[in-house]
């Protein structure tokens, strides 16, 4: 087992340095000279040359990319280029409030889709499991967006149920900000996973030790909540467990569009004033979470499921 | 009735070794509700060929009304109402269609040859070729989708066209992978190696005997790709990345952001309703043709 982790961990190194490699590549090759972005129109060429020693971008692309290498062993993004902050610390800021915003929709859907493709499965084949089935498929469909315009437009701004746009972190005032975020992901993401989760507990229920179950007298609820939401529970965490660092800026048009001071926004803000560090750490640090969540994803997989070989 | 009789026909009197092709349109077929989607697919795709023609909505710029007149019906124009210059939204609806369709084309014609052409070459040879292609996907999946996707459409500039390469370069992953287990599963079975054995190349071997028999697999994958095509560009447009100085769905529900509060939903719903008709036919002919060609569910 210790053996199998310390494996997956030497190969995350290969697979972190073609993300350092291809985020360089992107910004510093394909991409444009920041600097020109940075001076704006008025710029002397002397004041553009001491903004790019300053900045190391005149050095040779080998030692750039070694100064990208050090930054990322070091978690020192150096300052953003628009607010002139530490990025790592406006990371930090940035994460909790997009973590509060998206962490209660996420566990809502997780048991509402999980309670419900129980229910579908319990009813396979009849008309109630097509109704549900059909209204997840519209619900995927239509764009993100208009939930969260008519969202806000109805809810927030007719009923007058939430604050319009906003947020304060702070603690009775913060559940007034997250709400309607919470419906708007509800509405946005279970009709996707109750069509996954249906998937698995249909699986499972052809299987043959369901059969043997059925054949030995157990009642349908006995067979449907020992036998098949247990086992299909491990698919259904695996895929769970691997959405929770996408949590973070899976929210970003909601962020966006409500002015909620989260990553999601701090991205797109970075995006429309090309603030190079800000995008580039936040890449870096999203996608070694999103390795470090996979990695635990796959030892919780070889943990409950003894027929996974920890090759 | 007359339908049931001329579908049910084909199935009695089936020649004995009808092809995958054949026996997943005589199922297709028989799903209504699959085959009234590929036929909204199909008129999506003619109106976007119309607008690509100049027959429709080419001149969506022009004015047709005053500033927000809501829907009306003395005009097909004014269905939808107009927008803050006084432009007809159905006509923009109509562009934005074949803005949609236009990126979930080019972005799949883009994705699909890579990720086949990679998963074929990994899946087929093994060793060292798999290590690196497996390496390289394996480190742009690691990457946060939309993190990319943005990062990808400010370097190349604004535009259509960074939008097309972005999504195609993005998208890539999913069909690699597939097509890479198809393969290794494949280049052992028999047939591959009777053809071996007859004296088949590698080339050979790989388009001519393995490749048509997951093809079905490109083609489900295609469907659900042209979806994520569509909604990823809306998103884009929306951010202000995608496209410049015609109009979008995602650009129209830009726009309509501050339109609401007016009370002019008209642009809002509209683009929504063209999107969601779309995106919902494409799912479910996306689901169809899942169940009709993959065998394992027969």
């Amino acid at each position: 087992m210790l053996n199998y982790i310390l494996r997956r961990i030497l190969y995350m190194v290969p697979i972190l340095f073609g993300i350092a490699l291809i985020v360089f590549l992107l910004f510093n090759v394909v991409g444009g000279d920041p600097v020109l972005l940075m001076v704006g129109r008025h710029a002397t060429p002397e004041m553009i040359q001491e903004l790019r020693h300053e900045l190391g971008l005149d050095r040779a692309l080998i030692y750039q990319f070694g100064d990208f290498l050090k930054q990322i062993a070091t978690f020192d993004y150096g300052r953003s280029f628009s607010t002139k902050q530490d990025v790592m610390q406006m990371i930090l800021r940035a994460a909790p409030v997009s973590f509060v915003v998206a962490a209660p929709g996420f566990v809502i859907t997780i048991f509402l889709a999980i309670g419900l493709s129980l229910f579908v499965a319990f009813w396979r084949g009849t008309w109630i499991d097509k109704i549900i089935v059909i209204s997840c498929v519209f619900l995927i469909s239509a764009p993100s967006l208009a939930y969260i315009l008519f969202g806000q437009y109805f809810l927030a701004y007719q009923m007058g149920w939430f604050p319009i746009s906003g947020f304060d972190m702070s603690f009775p005032a913060v559940l007034s900000y997250i709400g309607l975020p919470m419906i708007i992901w509800l509405v946005l993401s279970v009709g996707g996973e109750l069509r996954f989760f249906r998937t698995v507990m249909l699986d499972e229920i052809n299987q043959d030790y369901i059969r043997t179950a059925r054949s030995k007298g157990l009642s349908e609820r006995v067979v449907m909540f020992k036998h098949v939401l247990k086992n299909a529970m491990i698919p259904i965490i695996t895929s769970v467990v691997i959405e929770i660092p996408l949590l973070i800026t899976g929210s970003l048009l909601i962020e966006n569009f409500f002015a909620i001071p989260g990553m999601g926004s701090q991205l797109v803000d970075a995006v429309n004033t090309s603030d190079l560090p800000v995008i580039k750490a936040q890449v870096m640090v999203l996608s070694m979470l999103y390795m470090i969540f996979n990695l635990f994803t796959d030892i919780l997989y070889s943990l409950v499921d003894p027929r996974v070989s920890l090759k | 009735m007359s339908t049931i009789s001329t579908v049910a026909a084909p199935v009695s009197s089936a020649p004995l070794g009808r092809s995958l092709w054949g026996d997943a349109w005589v199922r297709m077929k028989r799903d209504k509700i699959a085959m009234a989607s590929l036929g909204v697919v199909i008129f999506y795709f003619l109106l976007a060929i119309s607008v690509k023609l100049g027959l429709v909505a080419h001149n969506w710029g022009e004015t047709v009304g005053k500033e927000y007149q809501p829907p009306s019906l003395e005009n097909w124009k004014l269905f939808f109402g107009t927008d803050i210059f006084g432009r007809s939204v159905v006509m923009k609806t109509i562009y934005g269609a074949y803005i949609s369709m236009t990126v979930g084309v080019v972005a799949s014609l883009i994705a699909i040859p890579i990720g086949v052409s990679l998963g074929a070459i990994a899946g087929y040879f093994g060793g060292w070729v798999d290590d690196i292609i497996t390496w390289f996907y394996t480190t742009i999946s690691n990457i946060p989708g939309i993190l990319l996707l943005l990062s990808m459409a400010l370097v190349l500039g604004k535009g259509l066209w960074s939008i097309n390469i972005a999504l195609g370069v993005t998208y890539w992953i999913g069909t690699c992978r597939l097509i890479r287990g198809e393969f290794m599963k494949h280049k052992e079975r028999d047939y591959v190696q009777a053809a071996r054995s007859l004296g088949a190349g590698h080339t050979r071997r790989i388009f001519i005997h393995i490749l048509p028999n997951v093809f079905h697999i490109i083609i489900i994958n295609f469907s659900f790709l042209f979806v994520a095509a569509i909604k990823t560009e809306v998103i884009l447009s929306y951010l202000g990345l995608g496209v410049q100085g015609v109009p979008s769905w995602g650009t129209m529900i830009d726009e309509s952001k501050l339109e609401l509060a007016r009370g002019v939903w008209w642009q809002l719903t509209s683009a929504s309703i063209a999107m969601l008709i779309v995106v919902l036919a494409l799912n479910i002919v996306g689901d169809a043709l899942r169940d009709c060609l993959d065998p394992k569910l027969k």
